[in-house]
């Protein structure tokens, strides 16, 4: 189409950003791979071959299936409780109530702060203090006579990650929200109407015409949501700190490596995270890029 | 018509229940920060303060000025540099298909998505090796890994636009640096504002690469507020106050350019 000259020029401007993710993109992943097949543990570099060892001791680490049991609660709690509510609230701003955008605004709003900022002010609620020195939810549950509703929150054994969610859905749902507000709005009047005409109730529209047809939505949903939760990272730091029992692959990997100083069994686990993290995002660019070609 | 208003009445019932959820913690964190220390306890933590008082935020910006002004001087060459890469990528690959370029755009998509743990380690060594450190090596990761999020926008704005807008200026005898220079840029104004927000809130609100990449003279304001929530000494009604600086600067984006702020969040799940 155009000259030989800008066709150049073109592949010169774009070299360098194609160049930056080969090499700090997928050469650095091949760089982890490679020191996850290291024995490398301690401040100098050693590359010396270990096999699958540290994915093995992996495997059979306590300490990693805590990771992983956290990390399935997490996602289960976090990415139902979103999509539930997300489309909840868009199903609502869609009836045209009034006050409809500052409704909008204020359940996208924390989206805009860090998970660090949510996490300090979360951390203060969900204080798991007891007796005289109660505060936050609790205290609030107790002076409104719902005592059965005070908890240990992130303190609870085990399930204390759904607490940890429950900041997470405060902080996301809102995004949830504006995809399903999307789709709903992309969904012609005149199906409704027609529906309508045909003698469907609203809750008839709902089921057969409008759920099925916000079910690609909801794959995204899920596909993104899932992927954040399997890097889940700050916001725990930040509520709980370094505690093993809310421990996920994240921050073992950044304190094994950077604290530890264990960089094979530290790469180890963020491959583990990326090839999870790969297996719904590779499929979800395809689909998405199928798509987007058919239109 | 009675009945169908009496119902969407009811429907305000679950929304207010919502909007209190979604105040709460944003209330306990204004509330707080503006009580007197001498009112300051967690027993009375919901209640409102008597008065205004700036106790707090005198104390919390006297320890974290330093950190926010950190945060903006990673921040700001971090997202320019950044959406002026993601226009020009988004460009080419969107209006000049050379062999190869619906190839190379997957897995440009791809490593926005990947756990930056998976690269972490490599950054590091390459950031020593190369003798990049603080602020300017985590602008530089803010600016690599941004490129896909940013590249996808634009491609994703250009590729919309008719292809007679380009076909006339190239009558006219545009190259395609004028083609980009005098056509696109000046109409791709929203799209550039969409992305700096996107690329300002996600350097601004980082962490990972931040905790790892800056040392405590070069924090920005996500570690040393972190670091202030974790020490025992300083108190929590200046851990609050000290929230509210963090987030001030990314809600104040919000508050006033909200719309594009949403349509960076639909990008990031491929559905600009």
């Amino acid at each position: 189409m155009f000259k030989d000259k800008d066709r150049y020029l073109s592949i010169i401007l774009i070299s360098p950003s194609i160049l930056a993710v080969l090499i700090f993109v997928y050469g650095f992943i091949g760089w982890s791979v490679r020191v996850s097949l290291s024995n490398w543990k301690g401040l100098s570099p050693d590359y010396s071959w270990a096999g699958f060892k540290n994915y093995l001791e992996l495997f059979s680490d306590p300490r990693f299936h805590v990771d992983v049991r956290n990390t399935l609660i997490f996602t289960g709690v976090f990415v139902i409780g979103s999509i539930l509510l997300g489309f909840f609230m868009a199903v609502m701003l869609d009836q045209g109530l009034k006050g409809e955008g500052f409704f909008r605004s204020l359940f996208l709003f924390p989206m805009a702060i860090s998970y660090i900022v949510t996490g300090v002010i979360w951390r203060w609620l969900m204080n798991p203090a007891e007796g005289s020195r109660m505060s936050g939810f609790n205290l609030l549950f107790t002076s409104l006579n719902l005592d059965f509703l005070v908890n240990k929150w992130h303190t609870t054994p085990t399930w204390g990650m759904a607490a940890i969610a429950l900041a997470a859905i405060w902080q996301m749902s809102g995004y949830t929200m504006a995809l399903y507000l999307a789709g709903l709005r992309s969904i012609p009047h005149e199906l409704r109407e027609a529906a309508q005409i045909d003698g469907a109730n609203e809750i008839q529209i709902y089921r057969h015409i409008i759920l099925p047809m916000l079910a690609p939505v909801t794959l995204s949903a899920l596909i993104i949501l899932g992927h954040m939760s399997l890097k889940v990272f700050d916001l725990i730091i930040a509520v709980a700190g370094k505690q093993l029992p809310l421990d996920v692959p994240a921050i073992y990997m950044w304190q094994t490596t950077f604290d530890g100083l264990f960089y094979g069994r530290g790469a180890a686990i963020s491959i583990l995270l990326l090839i999870s993290v790969a297996v719904l995002i590779i499929p979800y660019i395809r689909y998405t890029l199928k798509t987007e070609a058919q239109q | 018509m009675r009945k169908i208003n009496l119902a969407k009445n009811w429907l305000y019932v679950p929304m207010i229940a919502l909007t209190i959820f979604y105040l709460l913690p944003m209330y306990v964190m204004l509330a707080t920060g503006f009580k007197s220390f001498a009112e300051v306890d967690l027993k009375t933590m919901w209640n409102l303060p008597q008065g205004i008082a700036f106790d707090n935020y005198i104390e919390a910006f006297t320890k974290l000025a330093p950190f926010l002004l950190n945060s903006f001087k990673m921040v700001i060459p971090a997202t320019l540099i950044s959406s002026m890469l993601g226009s020009l990528n988004g460009f080419i690959l969107a209006k000049w298909k050379f062999r190869g370029a619906d190839i190379i755009f997957p897995f440009i998509l791809f490593g926005m998505f990947i756990p930056y743990q998976s690269i972490i380690i490599p950054l590091v060594q390459f950031m020593n090796a190369a003798g990049i450190k603080g602020l300017a090596s985590l602008a530089m990761a803010h600016i690599i890994y941004g490129i896909p999020i940013t590249t996808l926008t634009f491609r994703n704005y250009y590729a919309s636009l008719p292809q007679e807008l380009l076909e006339a200026a190239k009558i006219d005898g545009a190259d395609m640096l004028g083609v980009y220079w005098h056509i696109l840029l000046p109409i791709s104004i929203p799209s550039f504002v969409v992305v700096l927000i996107w690329q300002f809130t996600s350097a601004w609100n980082d962490f990972l690469f931040a905790v790892i990449l800056t040392g405590n003279t070069d924090w920005p304001i996500t570690v040393a507020l972190n670091n202030m929530a974790g020490s025992q000494i300083i108190a929590w009604n200046v851990q609050m106050a000290g929230s509210l600086l963090a987030a001030l600067p990314t809600l104040f984006v919000y508050i006033f350019l909200g719309r594009y702020f949403l349509r960076g969040l639909l990008a990031g799940s491929l559905k600009g």
